[in-house]
Order: structure tokens, then sequence, then C-alpha cells
């Protein structure tokens, strides 16, 4: 990554116009030519630099849900369970932490019913309880990540 | 706003991201049958409407340098936790801030942060930064460091297939 990638990277992820060129409009105000603002994002999310590129959906606004869940794995069982739960297309984040809750994940559809359906199967495949702790209220996040 | 089924369409067509043409919502709205001033009209509107939180880059943070993260999650009366949150949420290394729903005697706590950043030296840090907020050190509180990460991708919404990227 370069300086120019990092200016992309911090000044798009306030946003990105909703226009009909709207490459060309934010190439003009970061002083860059078109194609290469194309090329460098293209060059960067297969990179693995940027995960994506588009649209953040707010999940209830769409009409779908998303929540929080836990877990107690027993360790010797981690790995299996792991698969067990990160097979449901739903779960969106799975994270190992050092706790007696060991396993976080965040299940997300656009189908509100599918939350407890998903949580209802993990339970049964795995014979272990899911902590579910929906959002009850969020909080305004005004910077993202400075690269 | 109500989402309409033609939006539906179209959110679960930019599933796997925008175009990276010169004219993204045409070739977008030609996949869906939709002209471009249509495409731009429904975007714009679900924009605002707060259905897409916003346009635009997804880093992923651990390979921008972001390697540590924790989640910290705090007992905080349910008449301040409002307050607190916002309080807490304006700190720079907190990226995100809920109130989520307690599920006692397992887990008590009502506000959730997660703290990302360079190393583990600077979380923990970020850490004590927020705890020293008037009052915060009274509250009971857990730490929790990740160790491995499974899953990370955006929620998945629509139609297409869900893109799963797997990572350590």
């Amino acid at each position: 990554m370069d300086a120019t990638d990092k200016l992309i990277v911090n000044s798009l992820q306030g946003g990105f116009p909703v226009c009909a060129q709207p490459f060309a409009a934010v190439a003009a105000d970061l002083g860059l030519e078109e194609q290469d603002l194309i090329d460098r994002i293209a060059a960067m999310t297969e990179d693995g630099v940027l995960s994506r590129f588009g649209p953040l959906y707010h999940a209830e606004r769409m009409g779908g849900a998303q929540t929080l869940a836990a877990m107690q794995v027993p360790l010797e069982r981690f790995e299996q369970v792991a698969e067990q739960v990160n097979a449901h297309p739903e779960v969106a984040h799975n994270y190992e932490r050092r706790n007696d809750l060991n396993m976080w994940f965040v299940i997300a559809s656009d189908d509100p019913s599918a939350i407890a359906r998903v949580i209802g199967a993990i339970e049964a495949e795995t014979g272990l309880t899911v902590y579910n702790m929906p959002k009850e209220e969020e909080f305004f996040i005004g910077l993202r990540f400075q690269v | 706003m109500d989402v309409s089924a033609t939006d539906r369409q179209l959110l679960a067509a930019l599933q796997d991201g925008l175009p990276l043409t010169a004219r993204p919502y045409a070739d977008i709205g030609a996949a869906v049958g939709l002209d471009e001033a249509d495409v731009i009209a429904r975007l714009a509107a679900l924009r605002d409407a707060g259905v897409i939180k916003r346009m635009g880059l997804v880093v992923r943070h651990h390979e921008n340098g972001y390697r540590a993260n924790a989640m910290v999650t705090w007992n905080v009366p349910d008449a301040l936790v409002s307050e607190i949150g916002r309080k807490l949420a304006a700190y720079p290394f907190v990226t995100l801030c809920y109130r989520r729903t307690r599920r006692p005697p397992v887990w008590p706590y009502n506000l959730f942060c997660m703290i990302h950043g360079k190393d583990r030296t600077t979380v923990e840090a970020a850490i004590r930064t927020l705890s020293a907020e008037s009052g915060m050190a009274a509250y009971p509180r857990q730490v929790l460091f990740s160790r491995r990460r499974f899953k990370q991708r955006g929620a998945y919404f629509g139609t297409c297939a869900p893109s799963l990227k797997e990572a350590s």
C-alpha cells in the first residue's frame, strides 16, 4: 500500500457518492485519474486489504435481523463446534475469545425468524446452550480505520 | 421506509460489491433490469432512510495492521446506559458500541464496546482510558481479547450465494 492507496482508503470509508460517474467525482476530489482510482480499488480488493466495496446494510431497516450470540464450548470440541456453527450461512463473524464464554458470533439474515431457527439448529447440533444477546441500542461511531 | 421487492433485488445484486467500472450504477442496473437514474434514485433513498448505513469500502482490519481487538462489556444501570454508551462511542478506538440484552447469571452485562488497535498494548491502554471515565471503574466489567477469527464477512442479505471468506 502506498500513500495514494492510504489516501483512497481513508477518504472512502466515510462514504461513496451515488451519482452517474462516482469514481470520476472521487478521483477529481483526490487529484487522481478515474481509471487509476478504479484499478487501485480493484487491486486492494484482490489483495484482501478491502473486504468489500459497496453498500453496508442496516439489517433491521432491511426488514431483517442481526444478533450477537455466545457459547461456552469445551476446548477439546472447539474445532468441531466451530465448523458446525460456521456451516450456517447466516453466521457472519465468529471469534474465539478468552473467557468462559469462548465462542462469539454474529447471526444475520433478511428473515427475522431465521435467528431463532439458526440458534435452535446450533443448539440441537452441538448440545450446547447459545446465549442470544440482541442489540437494544446502537451508539453512533464516527471514525473508521485510519490506515 | 418500505423496502420494495425491486429494492431488495437491487441490494442483492450489490451483495458482492459495486462494479468497479466508470458507470457502476448503470452496470448494476443492467443486471436487474433498471436504468441508471432509477438505480441512483433508489440507492439514494435507501441511504437517506438509513437502510444503507453507508456506501463505501470496508477494510479488513487485520490486513491493515489492526491486529488486536477486544470486546469489553460492562454491567451499567439501565437508566445510565444510553448516556454512557454515547460517551464511550465518541472515543476513536471504539469501533462498535451497543446496548444488548443481558443473559444473567451467565452474562449480566448490557454495554458492549469493540476496540481495535495495532497491538495488544495499545488496546489495553484504550481500555484503561475508557475505565477512567467518571464512574466506569465501579461497574462490573469483562474484557475479552480475541484468540482466533474464523469468519469475517458482511452480513448476508438477499438471494445471492454468500461469499464466505475463511481467515485465520
